[in-house]
């Protein structure tokens, strides 16, 4: 016989993951006589739809394991997405933003979309660790702000006629693998080295860290940087999936990527979670939004689920923490 | 006079002030190779701030420090930790939702592959120094590979411990090691100490304890208000000596006042 306890954490989520699915089946073959799973292009765009914020959601994941918040993902995507699509415009484009850059090789408006995430990441950290500010409020104000920049760097005019070099990387399955990769890459980051040591150490006993001679400030600074920097990927992904950057994308995906996170079992008290427990936590939402479209359930209704589960998360992780502070 | 050779602590007119508070007020303190001493003193007598400069949490305002000879500032406690200051605080500073090797190697992990900040660590080599280390210490912790956090009050102090003494460390500072522990636990902890001193390393120990500090150290050093008002010989002094010194009051304590 098997224990409930020594199975991994994920084991649950995943549970309430399959669960959720199978229920989507069974009311679909209820209410409107067809199969939910059944159909492969809804799979496809429910993993392709969920790709983009789930990539700020695996830097969210390790902000909230230092027990902070990143509120900036989905504008910080905005920003970048508007400044890599005006180094990715074709040859041909119409009033381009840079006439003298058309037909940049597509290394360019990439480099550039994660240079423009990585800056807002690490003013995010700058301020976090050194002002004594909250994150909470340092990376609101980032939201504020790297959307206002996002409209003012253009004039509020999107940028299209990207290369189609460029947008090669939004197609297909593209979103799905980087999103998969960089989860991948950042679970082992996280589990196997000394920035994933101390990032859980920052989170569980920030004052223990430091006296063990971590740089608890540095420290803070890449986990936000990199954070600011996988904003910065989805943005570019965004944007040549779209093969149009707007100010306006990403709007609230800074929220469905937290709610991932939590969902995946990862502490807002920091010092506990896992990449792959976000992995599972995006595929959920996923899931519930394509589950309620499929079944005809209005936009609003499947946000007041989403907010329910989110509390539920919360609610889940607040008793676990209480469990344990009664036995120390 | 002592001879130089012997020290390996030594502190002259040591001084933290914060703002117009003055926690610690020319210090000059010494501690001789394998000796074991205790500070003592009242809430605020400055114990804690004395070892915070001397552990590199804390700068001093003023004032020196010796560490085996030569003057030392220690700008993190990573530095004093590198020099060979050990210490174990108060509030245990261990991280609940790291496992145990990982807590005893923190800020200092062994690497498999050196890559800067994504270094690859060594977790079997860890594991199994781990295992080392505590066997040593005889305390029983079944799973290594649980999280510190879900450990009785005795298994974590004897981690915090352990890891200060485990590292070939040449001085380690206890500050309040059993105030928190039952007494099968404290008489553990007390052994570990003990095997510290057969083994030469010096210890400073902060305790409110005296009789635990009667029993463990040669020499007790006490505070008052930021000073130090006292160096005593443990075996040539008794507790109603320690307590006048503490509170100041002399004559004044009654002959079977609690100390402890």
């Amino acid at each position: 016989m098997f224990k409930r306890e020594n199975l991994p954490a994920e084991a649950s989520i995943f549970a309430v993951f399959v669960g959720i699915a199978v229920l989507f089946e069974v009311l679909g073959w209820l209410f409107i006589g067809k199969s939910f799973l059944g159909n492969v292009q809804r799979l496809e765009i429910i993993i392709l739809q969920v790709s983009i914020f789930g990539i700020i959601a695996v830097g969210v994941t390790q902000v909230i394991i230092t027990s902070g918040i990143d509120l900036s993902g989905g504008a910080v995507l905005a920003l970048s997405a508007m400044v890599a699509a005006s180094f990715a415009q074709s040859v041909d484009a119409f009033a381009p933003i840079f006439p003298q850059f058309l037909g940049l090789p597509i290394i360019i408006p990439i480099a550039v979309g994660l240079a423009v995430g990585a800056a807002c990441g690490w003013i995010n950290g700058s301020i976090t660790a050194y002002t004594g500010i909250p994150p909470f409020i340092a990376t609101l104000g980032m939201l504020v702000t790297a959307r206002a920049v996002a409209v003012i760097y253009t004039e509020g005019q999107p940028v299209y006629s990207l290369s189609d070099s460029f947008t090669v990387i939004g197609s297909g399955a593209w979103p799905v693998l980087v999103f998969f990769v960089v989860a991948v890459i950042f679970h082992l980051v996280l589990k196997h080295t000394v920035y994933g040591k101390h990032t859980y150490a920052i989170g569980s006993n920030e004052k223990a860290a430091r006296v063990a001679g971590i740089n608890v400030r540095r420290h803070k600074i890449m986990v936000y940087t990199i954070a600011g920097s996988l904003s910065g990927l989805a943005g570019v992904v965004m944007c040549a999936r779209a093969t149009i950057a707007q100010s306006g994308m990403g709007t609230m995906y800074e929220l469905d990527a937290i709610s991932a996170v939590v969902i995946g079992g990862t502490s807002l008290f920091g010092g506990r979670g896992r990449i792959s427990g976000t992995v599972i936590g995006v595929c959920i939402l996923g899931v519930i939004t394509s589950g309620f479209t499929f079944l005809r359930i209005d936009f609003y209704y499947q946000e007041i689920v989403k907010g329910m589960i989110i509390v539920g998360a919360v609610m889940l992780d607040q008793r676990r923490q209480a469990k344990q502070r009664s036995r120390a | 006079m002592n001879n130089q050779d012997d020290i390996i602590l030594r502190t002259d007119n040591l001084t933290k002030r914060y703002g117009g508070v003055h926690a610690l007020e020319e210090a000059n303190f010494t501690l001789k190779k394998g000796e074991h001493v205790a500070i003592v003193g009242d809430n605020g007598a400055g114990k804690s701030t004395f070892v915070r400069q001397i552990t590199g949490v804390e700068q001093p305002t003023s004032g020196d420090i010796f560490f085996e000879g030569k003057r030392v500032e220690f700008n993190s406690p990573l530095e004093a930790r590198e020099a060979g200051i050990e210490s174990v605080f108060q509030d245990l500073a261990l991280c609940n939702d790291l496992d145990v090797p990982s807590n005893l190697f923190l800020g200092r992990e062994e690497l498999l592959f050196k890559f800067g900040p994504f270094s690859i660590l060594d977790e079997k080599k860890m594991m199994r120094k781990a295992k080392e280390v505590l066997e040593r210490t005889a305390i029983k912790i079944p799973n290594l590979s649980n999280h510190v956090g879900d450990m009785s009050g005795g298994q974590r102090q004897c981690v915090a411990i352990s890891r200060s003494a485990s590292f070939a460390s040449k001085l380690i500072i206890m500050d309040e090691p059993t105030a928190a522990l039952g007494v099968q636990e404290t008489t553990q902890v007390e052994n570990i100490i003990r095997g510290l001193k057969d083994q030469g390393v010096p210890l400073i120990l902060i305790s409110h304890n005296l009789r635990q500090v009667f029993n463990l150290v040669d020499k007790i050093w006490v505070f008052r208000r930021g000073r130090i008002v006292g160096e005593v010989i443990a075996s040539e002094t008794d507790g109603n000596e320690i307590v006048s010194m503490i509170t100041g009051m002399q004559g004044g304590v009654h002959e079977k006042a609690s100390y402890i």
